[in-house]
């Protein structure tokens, strides 16, 4: 589904991702794992196309994305959820959730000038999308309720939501469990079981290594931008470099 | 109690009596002069609703925005002046003209981060101002431009009196909120407040930044020029003056005031603080005194203003009188607010 | 020849007025991440209350000069304190606003004193120097000298001493500087405070051979904001070399091409490198 070749990124003298190749899988969840600043959340954003690359390519479901505009990545389906998501806080949930479907709409503003049928048309589309991806996190019950007035748990499910409702093949998650305990993770772990049941792709980022070793079918590690290992949990638990990468960061990966 | 009366101001029926209001103010008025302070007002509250439009929902503090006031005042002054235009086509002219500038200025400027799009226009907006006192042979340098036409009233209406002027403005205006309200509740809007709330974020849902923004600052500028041009054909008389950053200054202090980012916050701020104002004449000259100090008190304990606040309250209002029962009372919340939101 | 290196000294003077705003602007900017649409405001603060210092009080110019950069640094610091500091985790937008609100209060204080018109600024400085037909008056050489001396300081007191060091690791990495507890708190107020002592010194070093007024502080800091985008945020060198260009760009594009247009030059310079780099000339990564 997504392969990755050779992919590069310099910043000034810094490679910040250095000659990364990986290929995941349709209806997989990949992990992506590494000691802080290995360059995992410059990886995604050469991904959905925020930074362009250096050199190597990308391709989504064999078509070369590599220095499509993010937008356009957007569009083809790379859904993505930053680390903090800025959402608008004196607005309801829902209403943050309807721009979601934005890029599957046409209308412009000749469209709002006169009212045109087919901006009905889209903004009705877009406020039920929004609900059904309200749904699937499991939050219709807040649909109504100001951002600032929900909890970090119930946040980071609308940043899914908003993810879900650009109708994505693929999901970037950048450290979806942060920050919430681990009955929440566990939630979120469900959840994304949940997102590949129906037929997505993820990739996630997380430092939590209970939730990543239980929920992933595929890890790859990055230090200091170069990918170090890559295979199904039990491989990468047992491997020595992984294990040096991290010093024997032994607080995280135990359970 | 107070939330029934946020209720009713809540209604659209209210709408109506504001408009209602705003058509008999003139015989209500006390004098001629306080229908011209109201047209006046309503002209910037044109122009602030366009700075709305590019600060408020887009997020991109434009302190150009004043510079293509005057360069609307200025195309239709000098078009009807020197070239002998009539005022309806110059009026044309310097919608198109602040149009075309504008999609210049933004495709140039909107490529700029944050704070890099705030200074260039500040510096945008100086060069205007430069150009117009400086650029002698167009416009007439610090003199000015004098004589301009009035609007042509079809041998119907005199449109250098006073009070059917402010009229056209009136109408002027309604079409201005009119189109704004449309434009707010629409997918446009909620693209320009995806790209306020992060531009990666924005990107990332598949928004094309350039195209959406460069859209927000024409269309901002056109409100702006559509003022200028007003303004133009009501004093007759304008200079360079009128493209210097206080006026800028003055629309971001209306709009913060009244609510950046909402339907009804730059109309009520700009007649609020325009009328405060007049009311307290001696303040006129150190009215900054007031304002400057309570832009910083709006911006660290009120950023969105008296309607944004307002709206903000009424939201919460509304939920702790809708407690536990998640879905059938959530329902009924969500409506309720909604359309407070939409018709706000 | 002569009137050419009468443009260069002309060019330095202004080079190193614009430079000093720039120091003061670069500082906030590049520490702190806040675009100080206010500065102009400190600078022409800074030269009423020399003028006040001077011509009310009745001391002396350098008295007056250095009362003024501590009454500066003070009204720096206090913004920083009142304005800035809760405003540090809100969006970006409510800095610049807040930025222009205190602007827009200092100047209708100060017209609330001294009225909207000009008034000179004496300075035990009028002599000039004659050497061989070049005219340099004292008080630009007062400025040029002044203005390299105040950098000069400004760079040992940032290599040399903990206070700097803690300023310059702010700059470098926030994240880490905290893990190493430095004090953000304390290198907010200190930036301030620097920043409006240079700006009160550039101010009174410049009026004498200008005028003081209200607004005089309008031009000056856009043009400061250009010197920054161009030398770099955050840079000192930048500020410094970034005002030269621009102080010379004037002082030859003024006489040689054309006077009346003169202060365009700072602004279209910033147009075309914007337009071509929209990360203005030194940026590194995404800003």
């Amino acid at each position: 589904m997504l392969k990755v070749e050779h992919l590069t990124k310099m910043f000034g003298g810094l490679a910040a991702v250095n000659d990364v190749s990986v290929e995941f899988e349709m209806g997989k969840i990949n992990a992506i794992i590494g000691p802080n600043g290995a360059g995992k959340s410059t990886f995604f954003n050469l991904i959905s196309g925020l930074h362009r690359p250096t050199s190597g390519n990308i391709l989504l479901n064999g078509v070369d994305v590599t220095h499509m505009p993010c937008d356009k990545v957007a569009r083809l389906g790379v859904g993505r959820t930053f680390q903090t998501t800025n959402l608008f806080e004196q607005a309801s949930v829902l209403d943050n959730l309807i721009v979601g479907h934005r890029l599957r709409t046409q209308s412009g503003l000749w469209d709002v000038l006169i009212n045109s049928k087919r901006l009905q048309r889209e903004e009705k589309a877009a406020r039920d999308k929004a609900m059904e991806a309200l749904d699937f996190v499991g939050l219709s019950h807040i649909a109504g309720q100001f951002i600032a007035d929900i909890t970090q748990e119930e946040r980071k499910r609308v940043a899914f939501a908003l993810a879900l409702a650009t109708d994505p093949k693929i999901v970037l998650l950048d450290e979806p469990a942060a920050g919430v305990n681990p009955d929440e993770t566990v939630g979120f772990a469900a959840l994304m079981r949940k997102m590949v049941d129906n037929g997505l792709t993820i990739c996630l980022i997380e430092h939590k290594m209970d939730m990543i070793m239980s929920l992933a079918d595929k890890i790859m590690v990055l230090d200091h931008g170069e990918k170090i290992a890559e295979g199904t949990p039990e491989e990468v638990r047992n491997n020595p470099v992984v294990i040096q990468a991290y010093l024997g960061g032994d607080e995280d990966a135990a359970a | 109690m107070l939330l029934k009366i946020a209720d009713l101001l809540m209604k659209p029926g209210t709408k109506m009596v504001m408009i209602a209001f705003a058509l008999v103010f003139p015989f209500l008025a006390a004098n001629e002069y306080q229908v011209y302070v109201m047209a006046t007002a309503f002209i910037w509250a044109i122009a602030v609703y366009g700075l709305n439009i590019i600060t408020g929902y887009c997020g991109q503090l434009n302190l150009a925005h004043g510079g293509f006031f005057a360069i609307g005042a200025y195309t239709l002054g000098l078009l009807t002046a020197d070239y002998g235009w009539s005022f309806w086509p110059a009026f044309v002219g310097a919608l198109v003209m602040t149009a075309v500038l504008g999609f210049f200025v933004g495709i140039v400027s909107l490529r700029l981060k944050e704070h890099y799009f705030a200074i260039f226009t500040l510096c945008v907006g100086f060069i205007i101002y430069l150009l117009l006192d400086k650029w002698e042979e167009l416009t007439h340098g610090p003199i000015g431009v004098r004589d301009i036409a009035e609007p042509y009233g079809f041998g119907l209406v005199d449109f250098t009196e006073t009070t059917p002027f402010y009229y056209l403005v009136l109408a002027f205006l309604v079409l201005a909120i009119w189109f704004m309200g449309k434009l707010s509740r629409s997918l446009l809007g909620r693209t320009f407040i995806a790209i306020r709330n992060g531009d990666e974020l924005a990107q990332s849902l598949g928004i094309n930044l350039m195209r959406n923004k460069v859209l927000a600052f024409v269309l901002s500028t056109t409100y702006a020029g559509l003022a200028g041009a007003l303004y133009a054909g009501m004093v007759r008389f304008i200079g360079p003056e009128e493209a210097n950053i206080n006026h800028t200054f003055d629309m971001i202090t209306y709009l913060l005031v009244g609510g950046i980012g909402t339907i009804t916050g730059p109309l009520l701020g700009t007649i609020g603080i325009v009328w405060i104002t007049q009311s307290l004449q001696f303040l006129e000259e150190y009215r900054m005194i007031i304002f400057g100090p309570m832009l910083v008190i709006l911006v660290i304990f009120f950023p969105r203003g008296i309607t944004g606040s307002f709206l903000t309250w009424m939201h919460r209002k509304a939920q702790s009188l809708a407690p536990g029962k998640k879905h059938t009372k959530s329902k009924v919340v969500t409506a309720k607010t909604r359309e407070a939101e939409n018709n706000a | 020849m002569n009137l050419f290196l009468q443009q260069i000294i002309n060019g330095l003077t202004l080079g190193s007025i614009y430079g000093l705003v720039a120091l003061g602007l670069t500082l906030v900017y590049g520490i702190l991440h806040i675009p100080n649409f206010a500065h102009g405001a400190l600078y022409m603060v800074g030269a009423f209350v020399s003028y006040f210092f001077m011509v009310d009080v009745g001391v002396h110019y350098w008295v007056a000069m250095a009362g003024s950069a501590a009454v500066i640094a003070v009204l720096g610091i206090i913004c920083e304190r009142l304005v800035f500091h809760p405003l540090r985790n809100s969006p970006p937008i409510h800095d610049k606003i807040a930025a222009i609100g205190i602007l827009l209060f200092l100047e209708a204080v100060v017209q609330m004193f001294w009225g909207a018109d000009f008034r000179r600024m004496p300075s035990p400085f009028t002599g000039i120097l004659n050497f061989d037909g070049l005219i340099i008056p004292e008080q630009r050489l007062l400025i040029i000298v002044g203005a390299l001396t105040l950098v000069a300081g400004l760079q040992v007191f940032l290599r040399k001493t903990m206070t700097g060091a803690t300023i310059i690791a702010m700059a470098q990495n926030r994240e880490g500087a905290f893990l190493v507890g430095i004090d953000a708190n304390r290198v907010a107020m200190m930036t301030f405070g620097i920043s409006g002592a240079l700006a009160a010194i550039a101010a009174t070093l410049y009026a004498p051979i200008n005028l003081v007024y209200p607004a005089m502080g309008h031009i000056v800091i856009m043009k400061a904001f250009v010197i920054i985008i161009l030398g770099g945020m955050g840079s000192i060198p930048g500020a410094i070399v970034g005002g030269m260009i621009i102080g010379f760009a004037e002082a030859f594009g003024g006489f040689y091409i054309s006077t009346a247009y003169k202060d365009i030059i700072a602004f279209g310079l910033l147009v075309v490198i914007l337009s071509i780099r929209p990360q203005g000339l030194f940026a590194k990564g995404a800003h």
